[in-house]
């Protein structure tokens, strides 16, 4: 079971009291984007083996949105920080480098 | 190859089971072939058995980097229907359905096709106009499917508890000609065949690069070794991903762990296959006697293979309040499996940017169904190099073109 420290209110929280947002710090194209960036927004997905970030709401709590990185490969947790960010904090991501030298890192 | 028959049991009996020959055989990679398809699942292999039966192409490998069957194929919970409501949908899945008819003759292989009835159940009024619009739509498909008034499910499912506690069972779509196959015959079957006709099905081969020149593929990189190929089809379901990665193209498609689990084994008490979408559950009986139980799918992307524990509960929950004369039962074993979800619940039959390869994905919860339908249809693709009208609806293109194959309001569980 999934259990991610809630960077809001602090509180550890299982999988049952969280609702999943998909893949965090998607681009969000707008009206005048071509067919391919919009396809890209709305239906492509890096679905990675391995370190992934995504988006997590703490419904059954807080009610914030909130980010996370984990691995999917093993649900191990790295960490999880603030919604109002565009990019993972730099020390999360040398974090996971140091724990998945293999990882090609965030792009 | 030697025919499996009755003949073929009692002479076996009589020499204490010694002549039984390998059903595949298991040589190493070629240099080359005309065709590469990746992943010895239901769809790969039966790709390569139409592309055999129907093109005469059978200079082939199907590369494995398991053993046959062992991924989504193995560990399904083999509900086969054809009742969609979009008729790109209905078309392939019919298609896949008369084929399971007359699969064990045409392979060889008891695949124990049993047409026992799968039944929808409606719990809330939506979810009836919709069965009832569905009814309609396969009408004009020509799908034979019924929407069935609550009296004639206790009829067919007398363990059933019509009144609730929570939904109470307001009636239900019936495809009679709907049921169940063994999932391990089915892609024994599939081996065997292509391995007669003289195709490499080869296990534990890794592909774990793809190479190209000027746009078209050229070979793959394996953990055998380096294989050449005129034409890839790539068919690995939740590691479709993987694979496109390396090939430099993107996908609509995510993978997650959907689960299911069986109880220990008791006599006969249901015949039909239930499904209960509303409470999220669906249970049929094996030949064995087991329950066999389908839950849920995370959330969330992940490749663990084993899904996340509150979805058991949730499950048998749902499944005690349909059926309470299960409450007593012991669950023996639970698994899961990584499903490919594709943003319209439905599947990718399709040419890829790169050149000769070409991609069978996306059939996410729903896809034993449609293994020999969906083989049909992708060995004309990859014979062709254009897809044919069981095809055509599901190439990748319809995402950014904004032709979805909407089955998700169809089919908004897992099955
Ligand atoms: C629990 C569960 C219940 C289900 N219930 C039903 C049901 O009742 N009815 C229904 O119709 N469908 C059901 N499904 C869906 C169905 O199982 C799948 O849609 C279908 O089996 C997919 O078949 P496939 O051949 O595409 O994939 P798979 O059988 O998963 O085969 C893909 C193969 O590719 C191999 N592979 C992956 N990557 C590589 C690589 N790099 N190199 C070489 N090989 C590779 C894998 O090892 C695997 O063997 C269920 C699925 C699950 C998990
Ligand atoms: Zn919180």
């Amino acid at each position: 079971m999934l259990i991610f420290e809630c960077p809001y209110c602090g509180v550890m929280a299982d999988e049952t009291e969280l609702a999943p947002g998909g893949e965090a710090h998607l681009t969000r194209v707008g009206a005048g984007a071509d067919e391919a960036d919009f396809e890209g927004y709305l239906f492509h997905r890096k679905n990675p083996r391995g370190v992934h970030f995504e988006r997590w709401r703490h419904a059954a709590g807080c009610g914030k949105w909130f980010h996370a990185a984990r691995d999917t490969m093993n649900l191990e947790v790295f960490g999880t920080y603030s919604a109002q960010v565009f990019a993972p904090p730099k020390e999360l991501v040398a974090v996971i480098k140091k724990k998945r030298p293999d990882w090609e890192g965030w792009v | 190859m030697r025919r499996y028959s009755a003949f073929a049991i009692a002479r076996e009996a009589a020499r204490y089971h010694t002549g039984w020959e390998r059903a595949w055989r298991s040589p190493a990679p070629k240099k080359e072939y005309d065709v590469i398809i990746i992943g010895a699942g239901g769809h790969g292999l039966a790709t390569a058995y139409y592309l055999g039966k129907n093109h005469g192409i059978t200079n082939i490998a199907v590369l494995e980097k398991g053993w046959l069957g062992g991924g989504n194929t193995g560990r399904n919970t083999t509900i086969i229907r054809s009742n969609y409501l979009q008729d790109a949908s209905a078309a392939i899945y019919e298609k896949a359905r008369s084929l399971y008819e007359t699969m064990s003759q045409d392979l060889n292989m008891n695949v124990m096709f049993s047409p026992r009835g799968v039944m929808m159940l409606a719990q809330t009024e939506a979810e009836k106009r919709g069965y009832l619009r569905t009814a309609h739509a396969n009408a004009l498909q020509g799908v034979q499917t019924d929407f069935i008034p609550p009296a004639r499910v206790k009829e067919l499912v007398p363990i059933i508890n019509l009144t609730g506690p929570r939904y109470p069972v307001l009636g239900a779509l019936w495809q009679a000609r709907g049921g169940t196959a063994r999932h391990d015959a089915v892609a024994w079957g599939y081996a065997r065949a292509c391995s007669d006709m003289g195709m490499d099905i080869i296990q534990k081969c890794e592909v774990t690069g793809i190479e190209q020149a000027a746009g078209q593929v050229t070979a793959v990189q394996t953990t055998r070794g380096r294989i050449g190929c005129g034409k890839l089809a790539m068919v690995v379901a939740g590691h479709s991903t993987a694979l496109a990665d390396m090939a430099g193209f993107r996908l609509p498609i995510e993978s997650v762990p959907l689960q299911a689990l069986v109880s220990e084994p008791i006599k006969p008490a249901i015949n039909v296959v239930v499904m209960a979408n509303t409470v999220h559950g669906y249970m049929s009986q094996s030949d064995k006697g087991e329950l066999v139980i389908g839950g849920g799918a995370d959330g969330y992307n992940s490749y663990t293979q084993r899904g996340s524990f509150h979805h058991v509960e949730e499950t048998v929950r749902a499944l005690v309040e349909t059926f309470p004369m299960i409450s007593r039962l012991k669950m023996m074993r639970q698994w899961g499996g990584i499903v490919d979800m594709t943003g319209d619940r439905s599947p990718i039959l399709s040419r890829t940017p790169l050149g000769g390869c070409f991609i069978n994905a996306g059939w996410g919860t729903g896809g034993f169904k449609s293994i020999p339908g969906s083989g049909w249809a992708m060995a004309e693709l990859v014979a062709n190099g254009t897809p044919g009208s069981l095809a055509s609806a599901f190439g990748l293109e319809r995402f950014r073109e904004g032709r979805f194959i909407d089955e998700s309001v169809a089919a908004g569980v897992a099955h």
